[in-house]
């Protein structure tokens, strides 16, 4: 079970949270304006790294928030938890390599 | 026509008993309001209608007990449970949405959707351990603290009033549930 | 049976304390402090069971957690019954206590005579792959002959028949420095990491005293004192500090991500005084801090012609049941070994009385000072030579041994007569919970083994479980993985070993047995033959021959089935690569994964406020997401067709009650809520005036039907959203999600209701008449409270939330009150409406009324790939508003295709036969298999209200086909079916507004 770092409550179980999928997928502002394509790929394609992962979580057991976190899709470390709206930290894979547990 | 209240609250559970040094014992019906109000919006109240919402998120915060009472859980940045006396609710709701007025916020009474239980007596994190995984050492968890969390298969809001004292808030349909589990749990 | 085998004194068991178990019906007696297997040996008893292919004999291998051939099965509390028994037991692990009732395994009709032991001598058929090679044909034995054979001679043991009456429990636990394994490193380990009094520590180990190896160690000293004398004064110092938990009988078996290691603990199964209704497992899941593993090593058997005969074990194992339990494996013993540990045996053999000789494959020059010693002891060494045979069948009687010439020949044989064999074969380190946690390991030469290489998690590795051997060192990287030092002076141990795979014989190869895994009996010709049937990689080797793939994973044989591919192919052996270990590192029993999750705590089951009195008249239930719901009330002698049919009358004639409690509920609450149920919903909401109430339909991102409900707008801030009963925290979630990342401007704020209120539903023309002597402040004259609205006065004198809505087509109203009020008031309006024809009705009825209508329920006529239009319900889609959830995907080239499938009703041509739901539709009964299935059904009913059966579809292009016949699949062929509007009863709509 992941131990995640909630940005509002601190380390917790993965059994309290719920994964939401890639983060920083921003829904257009006026989706009608948005070309078949494009919207099919807002709806549908996501990137699948091996790696850093920026990724939706909701803390729905917990503070009932939704943040996101970099995840090492390969070690499944988190190397980072920040609250929505922030931009995703600059970490690069090395830090995720290292043995912690988040 | 029929007189207001014709009909008394029905208890959710009946009570188990634990056969060992921890007890776990339904509490009486309270008034509960679901509160919530973004932080900015607060603009520094740090009370309200004697509640103290001061307090960091994941902590308790509580006057008096009886008619009086006032606790204050801080379940989320902009997410309280505010408990009272059960006949107060009404009461504290015009208080609050008076104090709040113009101000954005959303304030519910949720007395009757959620039943608390007392798990109280040496080894009682224990017990509560059973079901739930989060660190309940005083370090971690000490008194004064309460969560949202999983207790087995059910969502409840943990509180600690004491070392070995904790009152776990469950919705009433998971209640029969968690009594069930947490009176199976003080069997060790 | 008494005990001609135990020696007059030592041991770690207690004699004061004598106990017996019950062995194959016979008395076995023993000590507290004892196995069962070292009361077998006490007894003389070797054979300890069968093995799984060939039926052979077998005895006890180790004495350790790795026996793979001992295994019993062990009724717990025979006095209480078959619920308390489980197979393959290791017998060197069941800690002996009074009582027990323990029985050897795969053996008919006895173990000592055992007619599968003609698989012996068939085994030429049963070599490796055998299962894809031998039962290919004829097809139809199949069913009637293999599998039928295969099921009954397969398998380890016999399944428990009946539930395992036991109760078991699960502990979460969270600790600053895990360690795994209380030998000298992990003793040194916790030690220094407890040193501060701050750092909550927890030691497990698997066995019932601490001490690991050196419980079998009575000659090693430690700073001067005999090393158990550490040992207690270690744990003595241990047990002191109150930031430090000692768990025995505790086996680490998991080790998942992020630190989560779970471990069971055997409570109570040692414990002959164990009250019923104590555990008998405890499950823990720890998140440590920091894990260090200190689990020790495996000694690794030798191979050669019929190693596996009883009285044949592991080295160390014969100096354990020597020194720890002073019982005497035989009389006459046999080392043979690769490696100077096992001289300690033989010395600590001799020393206990037993005849020794040593057979070394290594030359003089190979080995260490434990050579002279041995020698000068009066040990007969015979250095340089190999193990041709072992003589015997359900018992070793010799050793057939031959020198190895420079040249590798075989020189002249002569057979040692002995009733005991010591064998090693060098040691593995226990890389099992290094590897699961996915540390990376590394092979090295000098040990030739695996090694904990780089770690994955904050763990690391001390003592023998990295290679460390040496006491001395054993304590010193122990302390250093428990974040201290330590510089002990200790007894040199014998250390070193020279990897042999298989001894050399001048023996036809293929005709020999030489085990590499005792459990799954796969003989290094079998792995022989796999290789040269061209399976290279390990992990094939392994699956084709099921090497290492037994309850004992490999623990004894996996270095040398490895050694062996690497050695044919002539390749490194990290070329052959290693296989993976996973959980469990022991065999768990299920009653310790599931813990108390049975019977009543297996799920919670939501009952709502009503549901005593839906129990108390008669009703039957149905499980709804985790509510359990009143389906139907039967009366005497009804079933469900009839209830239904009754319920379903009632509500059209009369009035009906229905508890709707599982539904839902969210306030919604903001100077923005308006704009908010705009942008979720596809309808538009600014416009809803205060009281009144409107359908919303739900769309996902994606365009397809999510979620439906009534939504109440209570105040121009504050509205009550209704959703569906199992919907209810998905749309929570969908609507927090878009409130939380994409609307985080919007002054909105939601909180479940589900449970705050009862909702009771009167359906019917009497409704009205039903309620009205109830309620106060509200005016429900139909003027003044017309359908989809809603008004706030009380009901029975509690405060309500009072709707005017229906799913069922007739004059509605639901009632909502506070939960605890809710029994109460139902029973209040049941009472009082009797004079109406009150009825309640379930769920059935409630599916029935709404199909009539035509009504739609998400997750039975949707799929997740439904649309709006799909459902007929384009109208609820606003052409207005510039953007709602799931808008823009309307448009998308698919959506809008001709032909979707779309919902439309189905008429049998029989009235009274009723389709399955599920049941796929076709134009053409006649075509050829695969058919062009044209649609499904959604929903279907026997309608009494209707005269017949109704039922809906999702069919192609289904309202362009209003009339068409066709063929809808039934369990005995097709059936004809007229596709029609999917709207059955009241096609006007006018009972609504009654």
């Amino acid at each position: 079970m992941l131990l995640i770092d909630c940005p509002y409550c601190g380390k917790r179980p993965e059994v309290e949270f719920h994964c939401g999928g890639e983060a920083h997928i921003a829904r257009p502002e006026m989706p009608t304006a948005v070309e078949d394509a494009d919207w099919g790929s807002f709806l549908y394609y996501r990137t699948n790294p091996k790696g850093l992962h920026a990724e939706r979580w909701l803390h729905g057991h917990g503070c009932g928030r939704w943040f996101n976190a970099l995840r090492d899709t390969v070690s499944d470390a988190f190397v980072a938890t920040y609250e929505m709206g922030k931009p995703r930290p600059d970490r690069d894979e090395a830090t995720a390599s290292s043995p912690s547990n988040a | 026509m029929l007189e207001r209240n014709l009909a008394r609250r029905a208890p959710t559970v009946s009570p188990l008993v634990s056969e060992s040094s921890v007890t776990v014992t339904p509490l009486d019906p309270q008034g509960r309001l679901a509160f919530r109000i973004k932080p900015a919006a607060l603009a520094g109240r740090g009370t309200i209608d004697g509640f103290d919402l001061s307090g960091a998120i994941n902590s308790r915060t509580s006057s008096e007990e009886g008619a009086t009472m006032r606790t204050a859980l801080r379940l989320g940045p902009d997410e309280w449970m505010l408990i009272t006396a059960a006949d107060e609710v009404d009461e504290r709701c015009e208080a609050i949405s008076a104090a709040l007025t113009g101000v954005a916020h959303s304030l519910v009474d949720v007395s009757h959707r959620d039943v608390s239980f007392s798990v109280e007596g040496p080894g009682a994190d224990s017990v509560v351990n059973s079901g739930c995984p989060i660190d309940l050492s005083m370090r971690a968890f000490p008194a004064g603290s309460a969560t949202r969390t999983i207790l087995g298969k059910a969502e409840i809001v943990l509180q600690r009033r004491a070392a070995d004292s904790f009152t776990v808030t469950t919705w009433r349909s998971f209640a029969p549930y968690v009594q069930g589990f947490l009176v199976e749990a003080t069997r060790g | 049976m008494s005990q001609p085998f135990r020696r007059p004194s030592g041991g770690r068991i207690d004699r004061s304390r004598p106990l017996a178990v019950t062995f194959n019906g016979k008395q076995l007696e023993g000590f507290a402090g004892d196995t069962v297997a070292s009361m077998l040996i006490a007894s003389g008893q070797h054979l300890a069971g069968r093995s799984f292919k060939y039926h052979r004999p077998r005895g006890i291998l180790s004495h350790g957690s790795d026996e793979p051939s001992a295994l019993l099965s062990v009724d717990w509390r025979a006095d209480r019954g078959a619920g308390y028994r489980d197979p393959n037991n290791r017998a060197s692990v069941v800690e002996a206590r009074d009582g027990l009732v323990v029985n050897t395994q795969n053996h008919w009709p006895s173990l000592e005579t055992d007619v599968g032991a003609v698989n012996d001598l068939l085994s030429p058929i049963f070599v490796a792959g055998f299962y894809y090679k031998t039962f290919m044909w004829p097809r139809k034995f199949w069913d009637r002959v293999y599998e039928p054979v295969i099921r009954k001679a397969a398998g380890l043991g016999e399944a428990p028949e009946v539930r395992d009456a036991d109760r078991y429990s699960n502990r979460h636990a969270h600790c600053d420095v895990l360690i795994v394994g209380a030998g000298p490193a992990g003793l040194a380990a916790a030690l220094a990491a407890s040193a501060d009094g701050e750092k909550r520590v927890i030691l497990a180990d698997e066995g019932f005293e601490p001490g690991g190896a050196l419980l079998n160690d009575v000659t090693s000293e430690i700073d001067g004192k005999p090393a158990m004398a550490w040992v207690a004064e270690t744990v003595a110092t241990l047990d002191a500090r109150e930031n430090v938990v000692i768990l025995p009988r505790t086996t680490a078996f998991g080790y998942y991500n992020h630190n989560h290691v779970c471990m069971v603990e055997r409570v109570s199964d040692h414990r002959a005084d164990a009250p019923e209704g104590l555990a008998r497992e405890r499950l823990w899941q720890v998140r440590a801090g920091e894990v260090v593993l200190a689990a020790g090593s495996h000694e690794r058997p030798l191979v050669f012609e019929n190693n596996d005969r009883p009285g044949i074990m592991l080295a160390e194992s014969v100096r354990a049941f020597v020194n720890r339990w002073a019982v005497l494996p035989g009389n006459e013993l046999v080392v043979v070994t690769s490696s100077a540990s096992a001289y300690r045996t033989a010395l600590d053999a001799k020393a206990a009385g037993m005849r020794v000789s040593i057979v070394d494959i290594r030359l003089d020059a190979d080995c260490g000072t434990e050579l002279s010693l041995a020698r000068d002891g009066g040990i007969t060494v015979r250095t340089g030579h190999t193990v041709i045979k072992a003589l015997g069948g359900k018992r070793v009687t010799g050793l057939v041994v031959a020198p190895i010439s420079a040249n590798g020949s075989i020189g002249e044989k002569t057979t040692l007569a002995c009733d005991c064999v010591a064998m090693s074969g060098g040691w593995t380190p226990s890389v099992h919970l290094f590897s699961q946690s996915r540390g990376k390991l590394r092979f090295d030469v000098e040990l030739d083994a695996f090694v904990p290489g780089t770690s994955a998690q904050a763990e690391r590795s001390a003592g023998a479980c990295r290679g460390v051997y040496d006491l001395s060192a054993v304590i010193a990287d122990g302390a250093k993985a428990g974040g201290g030092s330590s510089t002990p002076q200790a007894t040199v141990s014998f250390a070193g070993f020279q990897p042999v795979r298989v001894l050399p014989t001048d023996a036809d190869a293929t005709k020999i047995k030489a085990f590499i895994d005792f459990q799954n009996d796969v003989t290094a010709k079998d792995i022989k033959l796999a290789v040269r049937e061209g399976f290279e990689s390990i992990e094939h080797v392994k699956r084709y021959t099921t090497t290492g793939m037994a309850t004992d994973q490999g623990k004894t044989s996996n270095m040398n089935a490895l050694g062996l591919v690497a050695g044919i192919l002539d390749r490194p052996l990290p070329a052959v690569g290693t296989t993976t270990f996973r959980p469990p590192y022991t065999p768990v029993t299920f009653g310790a994964l599931i813990g108390p999750a049975r019977d009543e705590l297996f799920d919670p089951v939501r009952r709502t406020p009503i549901d005593p009195w839906a129990e108390k008249n008669g009703a039957v239930f149905e499980p709804v997401a985790l509510w359990r719901r009143a389906k139907y009330f039967p009366q005497a002698g009804e079933d469900m067709h009839a209830a239904v049919a009754r319920e379903t009358k009632a509500v059209r004639t009369t009035v009906g009650i229905f508890d709707a409690s599982t539904l839902g509920k969210i306030e919604v609450i903001g100077p923005d809520a308006a704009e908010f149920m705009n942008r979720i919903y596809t309808n538009a909401w600014l416009k809803l005036k205060t009281g009144g109430c409107r359908y919303g339909l739900m769309l996902r991102e994606d365009g397809f039907v999510y979620d439906d409900g009534v939504v109440a707008r209570l105040a121009e801030d504050r509205f009550h959203v209704t959703t569906t009963t199992g919907g209810a925290p998905r749309v929570m979630r969908h609507m927090e999600d878009y409130l939380q990342t994409e609307w985080p401007d919007l002054d909105v704020f939601l909180t479940s209701i589900t449970e705050q209120w009862a909702v009771i539903a009167l359906q019917g023309p009497n409704a009205r008449k039903v309620l009205e002597p109830f309620v106060s402040e509200i005016d429900l004259a139909e003027d003044a409270f017309p359908h989809m609205t809603v008004k706030t006065g009380y009901v029975c004198g509690v405060p309500c939330r009072l709707f005017r809505v229906s799913f069922t087509g007739e004059l509605g109203f639901e009632v909502n009150v506070p939960a605890d009020y809710g029994e109460a008031v139902w029973k209040t309006l049941y009472e009082k409406g009797q004079k109406h024809g009150i009825t309640p009705y379930g769920t059935e009825a409630m599916h029935v009324l709404r199909a009539e209508m035509g009504f739609i329920v998400v997750g039975q006529e949707t799929d997740g790939t439904v649309t709006a239009d799909d459902l007929g319900l384009s109208g609820l889609v606003s052409k207005v508003k510039t953007d709602f959830v799931g808008k823009r995907s309307l448009t998308r080239p698919d959506m809008v295709a001709e032909g979707r499938r779309q919902l439309v009703g189905l008429l049998t041509k029989n009235p009274d036969e009723v389709l399955d739901e599920g049941a796929q539709v076709v134009d053409d009964p006649g075509q050829p298999i695969p058919m062009k299935m044209i649609g499904h059904v959604t929903s279907s009913y026997a309608s009494s209200n209707c005269g017949r059966s109704i039922a809906m579809a999702m069919i192609d292009g289904g309202r362009t086909r209003i009339g068409e016949t066709v063929f809808v699949t039934t369990p005995a062929g097709f059936t004809e079916a007229v596709i029609s509007n999917a709207v059955f009863y009241d096609v006007k709509g006018e009972t609504v507004d009654a």
